[in-house]
């Protein structure tokens, strides 16, 4: 679940913020130069809640672009940033699950 | 906030009247429903009309032994996703007769028009100047309504009464 | 099926409209996400952990071959080349673009297919028996009065914003294959005294956090009366249902408050004063309706073909099939078959679009182009000759179609869950594939008997996990996948809701854990066909806990 706005970030650990981009619902994260990137790794990580409360709120100034920007944990320990739950694995790397093949109509077939 | 009535934008000829304030006596004038209740009687011998605003968890029959008084009932809105005034509306309009002016308050967006209009409101305090622009293209976003109200729109069902459902219908639905 | 006519076509068109306009003002920032996503969910449009989703409801379950091939165009042009079937007669697509939105609706709106009330606090696709218009044990086509109440709560001018959302479900046989007592609102016919049919009707029933079988307010309700009477419970909710409690605002919880006979006299008079004006149907007006649901032309055939009989006799595996998936249809010669969603490692409820292409060759083929969605997220054909049994059989088994699981433990009810789900707290469907594979052999299956599992990623129940004869609820502990298990649910005629066997396990036992209740009830069990929720009934679920307990 999203964080709502007005309750103070509690930051135990490495965190980013992260979003789903509005025109397609693609999972994003916030970089350290106020842009967005779809690649976890390029994601601006901060660890105290000032700063968390400071990523989130210049995130969600941007209404149109992004929906529902909150803060999520990461985990260091690998060096680049990585999904800090289960839930943040499953939106960054996708379902589980296998999912069915494209089809092989859709595939371009050269002779 | 523009005021929407007969369909355009117009100035607003009453005026908010708070609980302790004052009541002009010749300006028609909008109170609050506790002060219109406690005072009735003097509303009543006023020149001007009087209107009220009808908070939404309260019974609208409580306001039926005064609506022939009433120049206007304001319901409320407080948010977009609170549909209780839609009820009150058709009560006052269709069960307890109200014809005076009926006004929407609070938040009113462009996207439910339509459905005020249905539910027999006919004037709206809109939110967004630019939904207030879009009244006359909003109410005529559909011209296909199941549900008879009492604004008389007429329902398909009764359009299709009598009207065998035809084959050519039935091919192109199914394509 | 139903035959859309100019009216209901031009309503879809102009809806579409409305939602493009809608898109376009959210992206150039007109609308803010909070007014946005209030109109996009009265459109069924969700956003989801990685993408938006769209609902499509498929009222009362009745799918034409053209509808499903758009279904399938739409899965194959906007989204990722596969749908998902829900428990409520609904279709998601999970992967759409919100930009590619108002181009998909538009081309389902040209076979009448759309998202309204898919979502959102308005009255949601109005759902029915999978078999409506086929089953032997109905007294009328329930798709009728479904249809009769789906138009008057289209775009509802007084309640698309109620406290919270409403699912009404219509059932007009013996057996209850519509979960009736689930539902906000159950409209039940059946017979008085007299023989005259009129609706009983229930109020209050759902799933979620506070589960509640639905009460009966009124016994009998003249068939003439029920659009009046439908008015009068939504006013009465949309005026006193809770709204300052997202988790309290269900019409249960107001029935539950005030009581079901004080609710039931608050909308008693309510209806007094409408039932007589402009609701009150007449003939004519359902007439009307009722000469839109087409049927086949029938022929004059007898049961069992020979043809039916040297394949049964012939081909074993058919005949595995044949006893699990054929249901007996109202006439002679025909025969319902459904179609499995739940092949072993699969996804419950997952079609691909090759899949959906392919059923609606068949049901042309086989079913007069006809297709039906139930709630245990199979398909049905509903028309089909007993004699192209055997042909239709191998058709369905070489697309993955035909395993022959059909109410039994492998044919299982999955939410999305924490795959796909931004509610969820654990994930359905790795476990559902688990179970699957587990209760692979065909033959333990069979011996079990009719066993319904049901799971759901959080409580908000979509996998109706309270109603399962086993049912997994999904919870979080310290941030682990943890899951609850329950027993003795049941969501027909006798529905129940299930109890608590014990304390949640971790995502690695629960496949155990459903092992062991499965084996106790193999020990306890009176007799090989006493099936599992009547040894539930008969013993309680003490014996059950305890055997394990005693394991975990
Ligand atoms: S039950 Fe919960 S997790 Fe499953 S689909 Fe519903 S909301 Fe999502």
């Amino acid at each position: 679940m999203t964080s709502p706005l007005h309750q103070k970030i509690k930051v135990t650990g490495p965190v980013v913020v992260t979003a789903n981009r509005l025109t397609d619902g693609a999972v994003i994260y916030r970089t350290a130069s106020g842009q967005w990137t779809t690649e976890l790794p390029g994601a601006a990580v901060v660890t105290t809640s000032d700063a968390a409360m400071a990523l989130l709120t210049a995130a969600r100034a941007e209404g149109v672009r992004v929906v529902d920007a909150y803060v999520a944990p990461v985990d260091l320990s690998h060096g680049k940033p990585r999904p800090g739950n289960l839930r943040e694995r499953i939106r960054a790397a996708g379902p589980t699950i296998r999912l069915p093949a494209p089809e092989a109509a859709n595939v371009h077939v050269c002779a | 906030m523009q005021l929407i009535k007969g369909g355009r934008i117009v100035e607003d000829g009453f005026a908010r009247v708070a609980d302790d304030a004052p009541v002009p006596d010749r300006l028609p004038v909008i109170v609050p429903a506790a002060r219109f209740l406690a005072e009735a009687d003097a509303f009543a011998a006023r020149e001007a009309p009087t209107g009220v605003v009808w908070p939404n968890d309260r019974r609208v029959a409580e306001l039926a032994p005064y609506l022939d008084r009433l120049a206007l009932v304001g319901l409320v809105f407080p948010v977009f996703r609170d549909g209780r005034a839609f009820s009150q509306a058709r009560l006052l309009r269709e069960r307890h007769g109200f014809r005076g002016e009926l006004r929407a308050t609070g938040q009113v967006l462009r996207d439910q028009f339509l459905f005020m209009l249905r539910a027999g409101f006919d004037a709206f305090e809109v939110t967004k100047d630019a939904d207030a622009a879009a009244f006359a293209q909003a109410a005529r976003r559909y011209s296909v309504f199941y549900q008879p109200t009492g604004d008389g729109r007429v329902t398909a069902r009764a359009s299709r009464v009598g009207r065998p459902a035809r084959d050519s219908l039935e091919r192109d639905s199914l394509l | 099926m139903y035959v859309h006519d100019a009216f209901d076509r031009r309503l879809i068109a102009e809806r579409v409209e409305e939602f493009r306009d809608q898109v376009r003002r959210r992206l150039s920032g007109e609308l803010n996400e909070d007014e946005f996503k209030l109109l996009r969910l009265l459109n069924g449009v969700y956003l989801q952990l990685h993408a938006y989703m769209l609902r499509i409801g498929i009222p009362y379950g009745t799918l034409s071959s053209a509808q499903l091939r758009m279904l399938a165009h739409v899965a194959r042009r906007y989204d990722r080349g596969y749908g998902h079937f829900t428990t409520r007669q609904n279709i998601q697509f999970h992967w759409i673009k919100l930009e590619d939105l108002p181009d998909a609706m538009a081309d389902l709106a040209r076979v009448g297919l759309h998202g309204i009330q898919t979502s959102g606090n308005s009255v949601r696709n109005v759902t029915t028996d999978q078999w409506a218009g086929v089953a032997p044990d109905e007294i009328e086509d329930p798709r009728v009065w479904a249809e009769v109440v789906r138009q008057h709560v289209t775009l509802h001018p007084e309640f698309t914003f109620m406290p919270r959302k409403f699912k009404i479900a219509v059932g007009t046989a013996a057996h209850d294959r519509a979960a009736l007592r689930i539902h906000d609102l159950a409209l039940r016919l059946h017979r008085n005294e007299a023989g005259e049919a009129g609706f009983e009707v229930m109020v209050g029933g759902g799933l979620g956090r506070t589960p509640f079988l639905a009460k009966t307010i009124k016994q009998f309700l003249p068939k003439h009366d029920v659009l009046s009477y439908v008015e009068a419970v939504l006013r009465t909710y949309n005026q006193f249902g809770r709204r300052d409690n997202a988790w309290k605002a269900r019409i249960k919880i107001l029935v539950h408050d005030l009581g079901a006979e004080a609710f039931g006299r608050e909308v008693e008079q309510e209806w007094q004063s409408i039932k007589d004006g402009a609701l009150a149907l007449d003939d004519a007006a359902v007439a009307e309706i009722a000469a839109r649901f087409r049927y086949p032309d029938y022929e004059r055939l007898a049961d069992d073909p020979v043809e039916l009989k040297e394949a049964r006799a012939g081909d074993r595996r058919f005949e595995t099939w044949h006893r699990s998936a054929v249901a007996r249809h109202r006439l002679p010669g025909y025969a319902i078959v459904t179609l499995s969603l739940k092949a072993e490692g699969e996804t419950p409820g997952d079609a691909t679009a090759a899949q959906m292409d392919a059923i609606a060759d068949l049901a042309d083929r086989y079913s007069s182009g006809e297709i039906r969605v139930g709630h245990e997220q199979n398909l049905a054909l509903p028309h089909v000759r007993q004699q192209d049994l055997y042909p239709l059989w191998r058709a369905l088994d070489a697309i993955g179609v035909a395993t022959p699981n059909v109410g039994l433990v492998s044919d299982i009810i999955a939410c999305p869950g924490l795959d796909y789900c931004s509610l969820a707290n654990a994930r359905s469907i790795p476990i559902a594939q688990d179970l699957s594979r587990r209760f692979r052999d065909g033959d333990l299956a069979r011996d079990l008997g009719r066993l319904h599992i049901n799971i759901s990623g959080c409580i908000n129940a979509c996998g109706h996990h309270h109603v399962g004869h086993i049912g997994i609820l999904g919870v979080e502990k310290n941030g682990e996948e943890y899951y609850q298990v329950t027993i003795g649910g049941r969501a027909d005629e006798e529905a129940e809701l299930g109890q608590l066997i014990g304390p949640a396990v971790p995502y690695g036992e629960v496949a155990n854990v459903v092992e062991d209740i499965v084996a106790a009830y193999v020990e306890l069990r009176e007799r090989p066909g006493e099936i599992f929720i009547d040894t539930v009934k008969r013993i309680g679920i003490e014996p059950f806990k305890e055997r394990v307990h005693a394991t975990h």
